[in-house]
């Protein structure tokens, strides 16, 4: 009976109902994070820990690698926002529109390839892109008349690949965001537009963009922490974490590489903490631009 | 009533989907697990293990590189041996190794009935497994029993204290005949922590039907200015359509050859790591012949690649260096017959050419050192049976036959009922008698320190200086400047 009274009591229901997620928080974020933070001020060998005080972070800012796998990781977030996002939005209002038939058709196309694993499609894209005159891009090539090239070993090149593969990936997905968004605009809105003599262009400047709003900052704000933090796309493009001269190497990919791969996780740890501190910023910053932590007017 | 036994049922669907992530993979042995007494009976996804893939190969020429795989699903799992035997797990990233390791086993179990030993082999592809068994060492779970290490990443395990079992006194009644240097590249402060597979001396492989078709005899090659009037001559004869040879942007074993050529090391006392004088002298070398046409940049950055072995198979190159182990690649088994990578007869080997004559013509690359972890549930027991399976005569005459490598025990490489039998596949396909080269350079074959500091060294080089001199054409005394910089930075 106590137990009943228990689990019907609605002050103790609540937390009943969070708890799953407090523990899951706490056992794999909170406790990571403090740990990381701690070995980012060690250098961690088998039975050798010691504290080194701020030396990983004085041999980052020296660390020529590190500071192109963050000038990669930045290029490639930058690209993904100007690509991912107003040609989904385009695409969700057009797919939303009477403009484009079998609309079903077109959301399964685009959304379909966002169900594939990175790890096949990436060989794929690998193989479209080898340097012999055979793969798939460098016949696109031959076929209008250029010479083939190696894509992978050039730093424009290897950059379009991944775009590539991005765009192909997340375009349906973002483009589903929007969707959702567009269905909670209200019609009436559209209809007394017409009624003042609205043409479109004036209808999607003027009520979808603003009401899209809430949508186009969730798209934008995860966005910019995916951008930073790709790594499964490089790898898989340069079947490793080794890329000519680092034109592939992303911030996580360097982590990968200096914590798993050479055995230093504390320098690792150090890079982990720089990535955050990067993601934080930047959408910080975006999201008080945005207007989001201001109350919201009455 | 109803809503209750739904939301029920999606309560245990969430917490099941919640622990989902934990348990995968510690039972994928048991599908295998009544398997085979018989060792010999290893899958043929074995055959395909060779393919390696990865362009920009991360150490000098590691007898294996990696595969392109990133998942750490294994390739490969079989268990031999008795159930009644301690049962171990065993690792390694080459099938063919793993196959031979089963053999020994078997041997070693008809030898010892009082010590029998079951042990479960797992294939992964390079890259996952030298990643999960620094994870494993380093959190002190997980790891088998024995694991293969290749040399270039053997300096990342003996960092710190090494969570390896000291082998010293297993090897101990081997050693007096095995090359010495071998046991030195594996060891700590005195401490021996690997057993070695073979010495990787380092030849020259010549396609002679394709040279001789030029007017090209390798054999009057001894230098290096030889080699390249004859890449003049191959380049002219061929129209351009077959190169001498190809440069490597992804390895370093055309360095190694520099370095050994010049009696230099990278490293000083202190391990500290310095560029060679030796390396802008090849570089500029090679350099030179891409600029001039002589030579073409090997595909997927080195010739232990997918792409090297076409580039091989369809003629475009005429010669190359790659460690003896390096015969392996021209001979494999699929679903059981053998299968050639080229017609028998063609290929020959020779010592490589120097910069002048007298200098010292080989060096050795690449390697295993198969350690036992502190993480064994009989590391003594562990540890005899891998110096067993490797260092005893009887294992060195079977990684000859198996593997085609040339053992570090040399009085192999003299016993003529092994190096004159016209019957051993290796002996059969190529031109030269592989031993008589081996007997030819025995004394001059070079060996190269491996520590940290060298593996951020050869990482650099192949990731960035040797693309940008092979590809970009920097100037080489510059991009060794920059790649010295780099490893400043972490000594």
């Amino acid at each position: 009976m106590k137990v009943k009274k228990f689990l019907y009591s609605q002050k103790v229901a609540p937390y009943v109902f969070v708890l799953p997620f407090i523990i899951s928080f706490t056992i794999f974020w909170i406790y990571p994070l403090i740990s990381t933070v701690t070995m980012s001020f060690q250098s961690i060998l088998p039975g050798q820990v010691e504290f080194v005080r701020l030396e990983n972070y004085t041999k980052l800012l020296k660390d020529k690698a590190f500071h192109i796998a963050i000038k990669n990781s930045f290029t490639y977030m930058v690209w993904t926002l100007i690509l991912l996002i107003p040609f989904p939005m385009l695409f969700a209002v057009l797919v939303d529109s009477n403009l484009v038939k079998a609309s079903g058709f077109w959301k399964a196309v685009l959304y379909l390839p966002s169900l594939t694993s990175v790890v096949i499609s990436g060989i794929l894209f690998r193989l479209m892109f080898t340097e012999y005159p055979t793969s798939q891009m460098n016949k696109l090539l031959a076929f209008f008349g250029n010479e083939p090239m190696a894509w992978l070993k050039n730093g424009t090149t290897g950059m379009f690949a991944l775009l590539l593969l991005a765009c192909w990936r997340w375009t349906g997905v973002n483009m589903l965001y929007f969707l959702s968004g567009l269905k909670g605009i209200d019609a009436s809105l559209y209809e007394s537009a017409e009624i003042d003599g609205a043409n479109g262009w004036e209808k999607f400047r003027y009520i979808t963009i603003p009401l899209l709003k809430p949508t186009t900052i969730y798209v934008l704000t995860i966005s910019v922490y995916a951008g930073l933090a790709m790594f499964l796309e490089s790898y898989m493009l340069w079947a490793g974490n080794s890329s000519p001269k680092n034109i592939g190497l992303t911030i996580v990919g360097y982590l990968y590489k200096r914590g798993i791969e050479k055995n230093q996780l504390g320098y690792a740890s150090a890079v982990g903490l720089v990535l955050l501190v990067i993601a934080l910023i930047i959408n910080i910053v975006q999201l008080i631009l945005n207007g989001t932590f201001k109350k919201e007017e009455r | 009533m109803k809503r209750k036994v739904l939301s029920a049922l999606l309560c245990a669907a969430m917490a099941t989907s919640l622990f989902a992530g934990c348990g995968g993979g510690s039972d994928d042995k048991s599908a295998d697990n009544a398997a085979t007494d018989d060792a010999a009976a290893g899958d043929d996804a074995a055959s395909d293990d060779a393919a390696a893939d990865d362009a920009a190969g991360d150490d000098a020429a590691e007898e294996e590189v990696a595969e392109e795989s990133t998942e750490a699903a294994p390739d490969a799992v079989s268990t031999v041996g008795p159930d009644s035997g301690t049962h171990m797990e065993m690792w390694s990233f080459v099938e063919m190794h793993n196959e031979f390791y089963a053999k020994m086993l078997e041997k070693w179990n008809e030898e010892n009935p009082d010590r029998q030993i079951q042990i479960t082999f797992t294939t992964y592809p390079f890259g996952d497994m030298h990643n999960k068994l620094i994870m494993a060492l380093q959190t002190g779970e997980g790891a088998p029993d024995l694991c293969d290490i290749e040399r270039g990443q053997f300096p990342n395990f003996l960092q710190g204290e090494p969570q390896l079992y000291a082998l010293n006194d297993a090897l101990e009644p081997y050693m007096a005949d095995l090359v010495q240097s071998r046991f030195d590249i594996y060891a700590k402060d005195g401490t021996y922590y690997g057993a070695p597979t073979h010495v990787g001396a380092t030849v020259m492989y010549y396609n002679d039907e394709l040279l001789s078709s030029y007017g090209v005899d390798y054999k009057t090659i001894k230098t290096w200015d030889d080699y390249t009037e004859a890449a003049k001559k191959v380049n002219e004869a061929s129209g351009g359509e077959v190169k001498m040879t190809s440069v490597d942007t992804g390895g370093t074993d055309w360095l190694w050859i520099a370095m050994a050529e010049h009696g230099e090391d990278y490293t000083d006392a202190e391990g500290k790591v310095t560029v060679p004088e030796s390396w802008n002298k090849m570089l500029t070398m090679q350099q030179g012949w891409i600029n001039d046409g002589l030579a073409i940049v090997s595909p997927d950055g080195q010739l232990d690649t997918e792409g090297g072995r076409q580039a091989i198979m369809d003629g475009k190159i005429a010669s190359f260096p790659k460690a003896l182990w390096y015969m392996s690649r021209f001979l494999s088994y699929s679903n059981g017959e053998l299968d050639t990578m080229d017609a028998p007869g063609k290929w020959a080997i020779a010592p490589c050419p120097v910069f002048e004559e007298g200098q010292p013509r080989s060096v050795g690359i690449g390697g295993t050192g198969t350690v036992v972890t502190n993480q064994s549930v009989d590391p003594a027991l562990a540890a005899e049976f891998i110096s067993y399976a490797k260092c005893s005569y009887d294992g060195c005459v079977g990684i000859w036959e198996e593997l085609g490598f040339d053992v570090c025990n040399t009085s192999v490489w003299k016993d003529t009922a092994i190096t004159q039998d016209t019957s051993n596949k290796y002996i059969a396909f190529f031109k030269t008698n592989p031993f008589d080269v081996l007997n030819e350079i025995e004394k001059e074959i070079g060996a190269v320190t491996v520590n940290q500091n060298v593996f951020v060294l050869q990482d650099y080089i192949n990731v960035n200086t040797l693309n940008a001199i092979m590809e970009d054409g920097q100037d080489v005394t510059e991009a060794l400047q920059e790649a010295q910089d780099a490893v400043d930075l972490e000594q």
